[in-house]
């Protein structure tokens, strides 16, 4: 057995394991041992700030990515199938486009000269643009649309999993078919909707492209910290530990939702 | 038979040997890192084709945006792979300071020992000269528009939507400059009085850019009404038919420039090939093929540069006296390094 998993071990210890350690090490090691780049992370408020907002911004896409994406799957389920393949296509065909041209995109949808200013204007709607992008509005919308399908294909796996005959049973019961929905199909698509949160909610966390180019420069998340303590300040230890401890926080995640539905119902394995 | 193929192959390889020596002692060479993209591509029709063919060495090219935090973790492996870098001075500079850059020899690079002191420091020379300039739409501005950064400071008389760079370098000059301090007055940095005026200025800053190409989507977009930007940046959006332009008026003169790792695989090489990139006919080569001015100002004198030309870019001389010269020491000082520090918590406030 170890030996036929062993090349993927190898694998797993040279691309992961050792790159996490060395990151992990440099944190704490810079001409000796020091926890000052973990007493500035926790203590500086620049970082708090940053986490604070991450988190806020995670938490506000996860909960539009949901009441966006419950319904897509719903319909997804319940149409025949030539339907639900085409809303499955649309909702898997932007994933297949980079991240960058989707945030591009956006900018020019969203700017003062884009196509949704201009169309208000041209209806009268509005006399002055709207800022709709370069802040957090801009940056909340375009990460929304690219972490959808997270929400979306994790909910249509359970669903097509709860049997039809389940609610025909309601029904036959005399239960109205919203009754049906609310005590039968809503609780047991449940775990999708927790494994949909927890995708959505913690690639969020690590989102870093659209901050960047639709945040205007001041929706600094915490990936965005990273990058300049490495690029603008040379401090490599300091980057290091504000990875650390993101990475731990998605574990801690993952771990907390280990404890309600196996991991991997959100990895969707199952 | 056997042995006779054994001799062979033996022949065979001694001869490769032998070729292989002599190819490498003839051909000189070096690998040279810029930034890339059409500034690479304009300096290697002008600088650094004609530098190989003259020095006869082989002039290998590699690219990156950002170099500092390789030359860092290159140098610090103790086993550098590039020779030279063209990099934003202030890198050359707290390079050497680090023990990242080899300390320059001028008796060698008699090219860059004749240009002014302020373009050189132990460490580095001046390659190309750009500028931290005010633009605008002339869209929004036909007539009356900004003129400096009094102007750009001045919301009620130009009413408009402002972007910065986001980052301290220039910005904190500008602010200065906006608060009425004479452009040759301002090192070292008031740091203080920079931020107090940045202050007023941040709320009607829509958009903080990071990157030139950003800032030349914001004017051409019109998403801006004007910014500090670069000038190579505006006047390849403004060729493109965008109505925009710019002033060189407080302009904030910046340059890259060219310095050598620390342990460089091929120092002499690379320290013949520095001589000969400011040498000043390459140097006036380099604005007839971008809009960036050149290092070593005696390429104003070499009648490369038509007097045309010469006026549209930042480093000519008339054009340089209405600019502040960046102080890329003071940058790299103890203070340029906490203002630079300075700037995160300001933009999260």
């Amino acid at each position: 057995m170890l030996a036929l998993v062993s090349p993927a071990l190898l694998v797993i210890l040279a691309l992961i394991v050792l790159p996490v350690g060395w990151l992990a090490w440099q944190s704490i090691y810079h001409d000796g041992f020091t926890l000052e780049n973990y007493r500035r992370v926790f203590t500086e408020d620049i970082y708090w700030r940053s986490f604070a907002l991450t988190f806020e911004i995670s938490l506000a896409v996860t909960l539009i990515a949901l009441l966006l994406g419950y319904p897509v799957a719903y319909l997804a389920n319940a149409l025949p199938k030539g339907w639900s393949i085409l809303i499955l296509a649309l909702v898997v065909l932007p994933f297949w486009t980079s991240v960058l041209v989707r945030a591009y995109a956006w900018l020019a949808l969203l700017q003062r000269t884009g196509v949704i200013n201009q169309l208000l204007r041209y209806l009268e709607l509005i006399s002055e643009p709207l800022a709709l992008v370069h802040n957090t509005f801009g940056t909340v919308v375009a990460t929304v649309h690219i972490l959808l399908p997270f929400m979306v294909l994790p909910l249509y796996a359970t669903m097509q999993k709860i049997p039809g005959d389940l609610m025909q049973a309601g029904a036959s019961l005399g239960a109205s078919p919203s009754l049906t929905f609310c005590r039968v199909f809503l609780p047991l698509s449940l775990p999708g909707v927790l494994a949909g949160c927890t995708m959505v909610f913690v690639l969020c966390l690590g989102f870093y492209i659209t901050p960047e180019l639709l945040g205007g420069g001041r929706t600094v998340m915490v990936s965005m910290l990273v990058s300049r303590n490495v690029e603008l300040y040379n401090q490599f230890g300091a980057a290091s530990a504000v990875a650390v401890v993101l990475l731990l926080g998605v574990l801690l995640i993952f771990f907390a939702v280990s404890r309600f539905i196996s991991l991997e119902r959100v990895l969707g394995q199952k | 038979m056997r042995q006779h193929f054994g001799y062979a192959l033996l022949g065979a390889s001694l001869g490769a040997i032998g070729l292989a020596g002599t190819a490498a002692s003839a051909a000189e060479q070096i690998t040279f890192v810029s930034q890339g993209g059409a500034y690479q591509q304009a300096q290697t029709v002008a600088i650094l084709d004609p530098s190989a063919k003259k020095l006869g060495i082989t002039i290998n090219q590699d690219s990156i945006p950002d170099a500092w935090p390789a030359i860092k973790t290159q140098v610090g492996s103790g086993k550098p792979i590039w020779d030279v870098v063209d990099t934003p001075t202030g890198y050359c500079l707290r390079g050497g300071e680090q023990g990242l850059i080899e300390k320059l020899d001028f008796s060698k690079i008699p090219n860059a020992a004749a240009m002014p002191e302020s373009y050189r420091s132990p460490y580095s020379v001046s390659y190309e000269f750009y500028s931290s300039v005010l633009a605008y739409s002339q869209k929004t501005f036909p007539k009356d528009a900004p003129n400096s950064w009094v102007d750009f400071w001045d919301v009620k008389k130009f009413p408009g939507r402002r972007a910065l760079r986001n980052h301290p370098i220039a910005t904190l000059e500008a602010a200065l400059m906006a608060d009425g301090v004479a452009p040759d007055k301002l090192y070292p940095l008031d740091v203080d009085r920079a931020f107090k005026k940045l202050e007023e200025i941040k709320p009607s800053i829509t958009v903080w850019w990071t990157s030139g190409a950003q800032s030349a989507q914001l004017l051409n977009d019109g998403e801006v009404d004007m910014e500090m930007a670069w000038n190579g940046r505006v006047s390849a959006v403004a060729k493109e038919g965008a109505k925009v332009a710019f002033t060189y008026n407080q302009g904030i003169l910046q340059s890259t420039s060219l310095c050598i790792l620390k342990g460089a695989p091929n120092l002499d090489t690379a320290v013949k090939f520095l001589n000969e990139a400011v040498d000043p006919v390459h140097q006036a080569n380099l604005p007839l093929n971008i809009d960036y001015g050149p290092g070593n100002p005696n390429a104003f004198q070499t009648n490369v540069i038509k007097p045309e030309r010469a006026a549209q870019l930042p480093s000519e001389p008339a054009n340089a006296s209405k600019q502040a010269l960046m102080s890329y020491a003071w940058w790299s000082s103890p203070a340029g390094e906490a203002a630079e520090k300075r700037w995160a918590s300001f933009m999260q406030k």
